[in-house]
């Protein structure tokens, strides 16, 4: 195990702990303790608004540990951010209690509007938080498990599966939009109070969520980084390079790729059950396509297969979103956002951070050798 | 199905494979026998490749057994499976995981615990890099253990496979066009590695290059549209008058 630490923990993966772990402490500190008039302080809003990107970023680091990875290119993982966000939302319903419209004790506001008299049976238990944690990393994980274990089974990949897992999360959102569904329809969950007896609103609660964000950031990377420098890394980069290659050298492919499917699924789950509470609702739009994409994009640019490269990819492209979308360029976000994706497909394909590190390794090894070494693959005259 | 008793290593009886109405092996029927190096030949379309299919489980023949050491039904079973049995394959196409260092690609390749927790749990051995240091002394690439496989030439790709192979510790190599783009010093050389690793395995070697299988001097079975025409050494088969017959033209 420990031997593991080590390998996963490069002097690039170390500086990174070191920036997130150092961003859980100093962000919430610089909100709390300096008084508003400091040219230091923090505003809340903001601490809110990148503890949101910080779940973003945890949902992209899940993407890129099947995408990068292993060549899984999943267009439905925001399924996953959205159950994991809805588990958290049912646990913030049940903690209203009689402090709703309705005043009703058991039942949400949308329940006793819907006239519903008793609670669904898959409420049950979402009063413990104990209980709705499991439910956010078994939900979404139980979900990817059936559905990689049908999918990885019949060798269902390339654009097919980005197809199924872009029905699957579009399925979701139009039973989540039904109220029948039992979900609160397309209001979704909001009018949230309380999370673990602290009021969600208060400035050191969301200072408390921005923090425990950056540290789920921080052990999803840990658990990433462990699993891609362990041989089983080594393994996933073969399937995604030479899937059949792999199954004649005797690894059984599908088992591979179920294990980090459903690991990723988990994680995102995480990242949804964060966001939950500091946005404040969780509606059906959580599941549309569209987020999944998006999401998909940010690891395009931050360079997929780098792992910091997803992080950083979520939070400048949603650090540039909020920009447009609060000036007077609104209108033409979605627009910015495809040129994106355009221009990154097209002059850096390894994104940003694939970009820097092939560049520094390229200048390395010419160093050493005077040019003979390229890291691409190129075909070379026979000896 | 019944499995017969045979003491062939490599047992095909009557095997036929379609596509879309097209015989591919059309009752095709062989046997190789253990520590024996084989040579297949025959013009494009002959169903070789198919064959190496069929035997590697990525094509499930229509009719006909396929039996390995007289007791394991290849038909029944799928390509990890019957890698685990100990039948490794080189492709035609060099196929190498070009994005791993070629010490990477030989570690994969080495005969261990497959499961995917034992990879989570895997350790470097002082074993395992001294099998992997060999491994390279024999297919000539040790000076290129840290370079990306993708960044080989050609012909050490075919060799680095060739390893790969190896490290897989089979009972049964199959070995599909290895000298094809290979220079003429690549190609006596890759023929003298072949003959070497013959002295411990049984060896199944498809190749158009006559220049190659001559040198070889191994038993040679020439097949025509999925079905075996000739069988004998390279000069029995070469005057055979069907074979003629095929190589030319009518």
């Amino acid at each position: 195990m420990n031997g593991l630490l080590i390998r996963s923990l490069d002097r690039g993966a170390t500086a990174f702990l070191a920036i997130v772990v150092a961003a859980a402490m100093i962000v919430p500190a610089l909100n709390l303790l300096l008084p508003e008039t400091s040219p230091l302080h923090v505003p809340t809003y903001i601490v809110s608004l990148f503890g949101k990107y910080v779940c973003y970023a945890l949902l992209a680091l899940s993407i890129d540990l099947i995408w990068g990875y292993c060549g899984i290119l999943s267009l439905g993982h925001g399924a996953f951010f959205a159950l994991g966000g809805y588990a958290m939302g049912m646990y913030l319903m049940r903690q209203i209690g009689t402090r709703g419209v309705y005043a009703h004790p058991v039942l949400p506001d949308f329940m006793v509007f819907l006239n519903w008299k008793e609670l669904p049976f898959f409420w049950y238990g979402f009063d413990h938080f104990a209980y709705a944690a499991l439910m956010i990393v078994l939900v979404p994980g139980v979900l990817a498990f059936v559905f990689g274990w049908f999918a990885f089974r019949s060798r269902v990949t390339g654009v097919y599966l980005s197809i199924i897992t872009q029905a699957m999360t579009f399925a979701l959102m139009l039973g989540f939009f039904r109220n029948n569904f039992g979900f609160g329809g397309n209001n979704g969950l909001t009018d949230f109070k309380d999370i673990l007896g602290f009021n969600v609103q208060a400035d050191t609660t969301r200072a408390a969520l921005f923090a425990a964000s950056c540290l789920f950031l921080a052990l999803g990377f840990l658990v990433c980084r462990a699993l891609v420098s362990s041989k089983f890394g080594k393994v996933l980069v073969a399937i995604r390079d030479a899937e059949a290659r792999t199954r004649f050298l005797g690894y059984r492919a599908e088992s591979y790729k179920l294990f980090v499917f459903t690991l990723s699924a988990c994680m995102a789950g995480v990242a949804g059950a964060l966001y939950v509470p500091q946005v404040g609702i969780i509606n059906p739009s959580e599941f549309a396509p569209a987020n999944s994409i998006e999401a998909v994009i940010w690891v395009a640019v931050g360079g997929r297969g780098t792992l910091t490269g997803a992080v950083l990819g979520a939070i400048l492209v949603n650090y540039a979103k909020t920009t447009f979308t609060t000036g007077a360029l609104a209108p033409y976000w979605l627009f910015v956002l495809g040129g994106l994706f355009i221009a990154v497909t097209l002059f850096l394909p390894r994104g940003i951070v694939g970009t820097l590190s092939h560049w520094w390794r390229e200048r390395r090894a010419r160093g050493e050798t005077a040019g003979e070494i390229g890291g691409e693959p190129a075909p070379r005259p026979a000896e | 199905m019944d499995i017969r008793t045979t003491t062939a290593q490599l047992y095909l009886d009557n095997v036929t494979v379609s596509f879309d109405g097209f015989r591919a092996l059309n009752a095709l029927s062989l046997t190789v026998e253990s520590g024996e190096m084989r040579a297949i030949i025959g013009p494009n379309g002959a169903g070789k490749t198919t064959m190496m299919d069929v035997i590697t489980g990525k094509t499930r023949p229509d009719e006909g057994d396929v039996v390995f050491e007289g007791q394991y039904d290849l038909t029944a079973r799928d390509e990890t499976e019957i890698a685990t049995l100990g039948i490794g394959r080189k492709f035609q196409k060099p196929t190498v995981f070009d994005m791993h260092s070629v010490e990477d690609n030989l570690l994969l390749a080495l005969k261990a615990d497959r499961r995917a927790f034992a990879g989570l749990q895997w350790r470097e051995s002082e074993a395992q890099m001294r099998r992997i240091d060999e491994l390279l002394g024999i297919v000539r690439l040790r000076g290129a253990r840290e370079r990306l496989a993708g960044s080989l030439s050609h012909g050490q790709k075919q060799w680095l496979e060739i390893g790969m192979l190896l490290a897989q510790e089979p009972k049964l190599l199959l070995v599909d066009e290895p000298v094809a783009g290979m220079t003429d010093a690549e190609t006596h050389q890759t023929a003298e590695l072949l003959k070497e690793i013959n002295r411990y395995k049984t060896v199944i070697v498809v190749e158009h290059d006559m220049t190659f299988v001559r040198e070889l001097g191994v038993k040679v079975t020439c097949l025509h549209e999925g079905a075996v025409i000739a069988e004998g050494t390279i000069d029995q088969v070469s005057e055979n008058e069907r074979v003629i017959e095929v190589y030319l033209g009518r």
